[in-house]
C-alpha cells in the first residue's frame, strides 16, 4: 500500500523537526556547554571556567535566598492546592444544583493569562486602592494583625515578611480550579457500584470518600503532586511582576527564575546564569523522579 | 423513624454546608475579576475613594485612552499578526509529522516520537540565553517572525504527542479506500486525514491559542523595542509606567481588554478546554 513511504515520511516530518532541532533541542544542549564557561555575551570567545560557575553558585547568598523561597513554596503550595481541589471536587461531585456554573467559575482563573492576573493582583492587594486592605479595614482586623507585629494592616507585596504569602495566595487561587477539573474527571470515571455497594454496607459519604474515592484517586494524585512541585519551582511571571510594579523589593521575593532572569538580562552574566538554570532543571527533574517514586503503589484495577 | 429523621437532618445540614463552601470559594474566584470591570469604568477619583461601589457612570473613555493612549490597539495587533500564523502552522507541521509518526512504521520512528516528548522536560527558562543569540545570529531578533518561528517550535511537543495518539485512533478503512480510489499520499493527508481530524485540531487549536496569547517569557527575552510588543508584555511595561503617572483606570480597562478575548474563548469552548487542558497533564 505504502510504496515510495519515504517520498511521504521526509518531507512531512522535515519542518516539525527541523524547527524543533534549532530552537528547542539546540538551545537546551548549548546551555548545558554554556554553564561551563564565563561568557559574557559580547565576545564571541567564551573562555572555558569548568565547574567554576556551579562552584561560585554554592558561595553566592542571594542564589541560596532564591532557592529558599522556592523551596518555601514547595513545602506549602502543593499541599494547600490539592488539599484545597480535592475538597471542591469532593462537593461538587455530591450531585448537586449548579454544580456546572460552580465547576465553569472555578475552572476560569486557569485560562486567563499569568500576566493578567499579575498585573490584577499587584492592585488587588494595593495598600490604598486595593480590595484586599479595605475589606480587612472594613472587618476591624488591624488587632489581629498586630499580634504578628506588623503596625496595622500588612501592606503585602511591600512587605518582605508577606510578599511570598500573597504571591503564593494568588497561584493557590489561580490552579485550584485546575486540579479540581483533573480530580472531578477521576472521580467520574469510578464506578457508582463501589458506592451503591458502600451505601448498603452502611458506609456514609466522608468514609466513603476516604476508602474508595481517595485510594482510586492515587494516579491522578501523583499527576497533580508533580505539577504543583513544578509549579512551585516555577513562579517567574507572578514574581517578576510584583516587582517590576514597584511593589515590592527584589530580594525578599526572589526565586530562582527570577534571579537568573536577571543575572542573565541585566547583569550579562550569561554563563553564570545558565548554570543556575541548569541546576534549576536538575532540581525539577529530580522532585518529579522522587514523587513518582514515592507514591508509587501498587494500582488499583476496575 | 426517629433515627431517619435525624440522618435526613444531617444530610440537610452538610448539603447547606456544601453549599456555602462552594458559594465562599465562587466570591473569591469572582470578586477580582468583578473588580477590575467596575474598576474599568470608573475615573481615578471612584477608584481611590470608594472600592466597593459600582461606577456611577459608565466611563467608556477609559477603554479608549488604554486602546490608543497606552498603545493597547497596538499590542494587541502585535498579537493577532503573531499567533495567528503561529497556530496554523503548529497545526499543520504537527499534524504532518503526527500523521506520519502514527500511520508508517520506519527505523526511527520511536526515537523522533521520544525525541518530540522530551521537550516537554524542560524548562523554557533553560533555553532563553541560546535563543536569544540564536535569533540575533539569525538577524530575526527582535522581530515577530522570529518569535512566530519560536512559538511553533515550542509548541510542537505537546501538538505532535496529541495529534500522533488521535491520528493512531482513526479508522484505517477510509483511508485505504482513498488509496484505492488513487489518491497519492498527500491528497490522502490533506482530503481524507485532516477533515477527519477535525476535532483534534479544533483541541489543539484552542490549546495553543490559550498558551500564545498568554506568553510572557518569550516574547520578553525575544522582542526588546515596545512598537513590538505583544499584549502580555505590553500590559506589563503599561503597568511598570504607572509608577510614574497614575491612569488606574485606563489600566484597568487595558487589563479587562486583554482578559476578554480568552474569557470569550472559554465560555464558547469550556468544555473542549477543561477536557483538553487536563487531558494534556494526565497524559505529559
Amino acid at each position: 500500500m505504502y510504496r515510495h513511504k519515504y517520498r511521504v515520511i521526509i518531507p512531512f516530518l522535515a519542518p516539525a523537526v527541523i524547527l524543533y532541532l534549532l530552537f528547542v533541542i539546540y538551545p537546551y544542549g548549548r546551555s548545558m556547554y554554556n554553564s561551563l564557561t564565563s561568557w559574557k555575551g559580547v565576545s564571541a570567545n567564551q573562555p572555558f571556567v569548568g565547574l567554576y560557575n556551579y562552584i561560585r553558585m554554592v558561595n553566592d547568598e542571594f542564589f541560596w535566598n532564591a532557592l529558599k523561597h522556592n523551596l518555601g513554596y514547595l513545602v506549602f503550595l502543593p499541599i494547600l492546592t490539592i488539599g484545597l481541589s480535592l475538597f471542591l471536587a469532593f462537593m461538587i461531585s455530591q450531585r448537586i444544583r449548579f454544580s456546572k456554573f460552580f465547576r465553569v467559575t472555578f475552572f476560569f482563573p486557569q485560562v486567563i493569562s499569568v500576566i493578567s492576573i499579575g498585573v490584577l493582583f499587584s492592585y488587588v492587594y494595593h495598600p490604598t486602592i486595593g480590595i484586599v486592605t479595605s475589606l480587612l479595614q472594613g472587618l476591624r482586623l488591624e488587632p489581629f494583625f498586630r499580634l504578628f507585629g506588623f503596625e496595622g494592616i500588612p501592606v503585602w507585596i511591600g512587605d518582605p515578611r508577606t510578599v511570598r504569602w500573597a504571591i503564593g495566595s494568588v497561584v493557590l487561587w489561580q490552579t485550584a480550579g485546575f486540579y479540581m477539573v483533573l480530580f472531578l474527571a477521576a472521580m467520574e470515571a469510578i464506578p457508582e457500584t463501589f458506592y451503591e455497594a458502600a451505601t448498603i454496607d452502611g458506609a456514609t459519604r466522608w468514609h466513603q470518600f476516604w476508602l474508595i474515592t481517595l485510594p482510586l484517586l492515587w494516579d491522578t494524585m501523583q499527576t497533580a503532586l508533580v505539577f504543583a512541585g513544578l509549579g512551585a519551582f516555577d513562579m517567574f511571571v507572578i514574581t517578576r511582576i510584583f516587582v517590576v510594579s514597584g511593589s515590592s523589593t527584589g530580594r525578599p521575593a526572589d526565586v530562582l527564575g527570577t534571579y537568573l532572569y536577571e543575572q542573565a538580562f541585566e547583569a550579562s552574566r550569561f554563563g553564570y546564569s545558565t548554570a543556575i538554570a541548569v541546576s534549576l532543571f536538575l532540581l525539577m527533574l529530580t522532585l518529579s523522579v522522587l514523587t513518582m517514586r514515592v507514591t508509587r503503589r501498587e494500582a488499583v484495577e476496575y | 423513624m426517629i433515627r431517619k429523621q435525624t440522618s435526613n437532618f444531617r444530610g440537610k445540614a452538610i448539603t447547606t454546608l456544601i453549599y456555602v463552601f462552594l458559594s465562599f470559594w465562587a466570591l473569591m474566584v469572582v470578586l477580582p475579576m468583578l473588580w477590575v470591570i467596575f474598576s474599568s469604568f470608573k475615573t481615578d477619583k471612584e477608584i481611590f475613594f470608594s472600592p466597593w461601589l459600582p461606577p456611577a457612570k459608565l466611563m467608556w473613555d477609559n477603554f479608549a485612552r488604554a486602546w490608543s493612549d497606552a498603545y493597547i490597539g497596538r499590542y494587541f495587533y502585535n498579537t493577532l499578526i503573531v499567533i495567528l500564523p503561529a497556530i496554523f502552522f503548529t497545526l499543520l507541521f504537527s499534524a504532518m509529522a503526527g500523521y506520519v509518526l502514527a500511520r508508517y512504521a520506519f527505523p526511527g520512528n520511536r526515537f523522533i516520537f521520544f525525541g518530540f516528548m522530551s521537550g516537554m522536560l524542560f524548562p523554557v527558562m533553560l533555553a532563553l540565553v541560546p535563543l536569544f543569540f540564536l535569533l540575533q545570529s539569525f538577524k530575526i531578533l527582535n522581530t515577530h517572525f522570529g518569535l512566530i518561528l519560536v512559538y511553533i517550535a515550542y509548541s510542537l511537543p505537546f501538538t505532535v504527542f496529541f495529534l500522533t495518539g488521535f491520528f493512531k485512533t482513526l479508522p484505517t478503512e477510509l483511508l485505504e479506500a482513498a488509496v484505492i480510489d488513487g489518491a497519492n499520499n498527500f491528497q490522502v493527508f490533506f482530503l481524507v486525514a485532516i477533515p477527519l481530524a477535525q476535532n483534534g485540531l479544533v483541541s489543539m487549536g484552542i490549546f495553543n491559542f490559550l498558551g500564545m496569547w498568554n506568553q510572557y517569557i518569550l516574547p520578553l527575552v525575544l522582542l526588546n523595542t515596545s512598537d513590538k510588543y505583544v499584549l502580555s508584555q505590553g500590559l506589563a511595561f503599561l503597568q511598570h509606567q504607572q509608577r510614574y503617572q497614575s491612569d488606574w483606570s485606563g489600566l484597568f480597562a487595558a487589563i479587562v481588554i486583554v482578559m476578554l478575548p480568552t474569557l470569550i474563548v472559554y465560555v464558547i469552548f469550556q468544555n473542549q478546554i477543561q477536557r483538553g487542558l487536563t487531558v494534556g497533564a494526565l497524559k505529559g
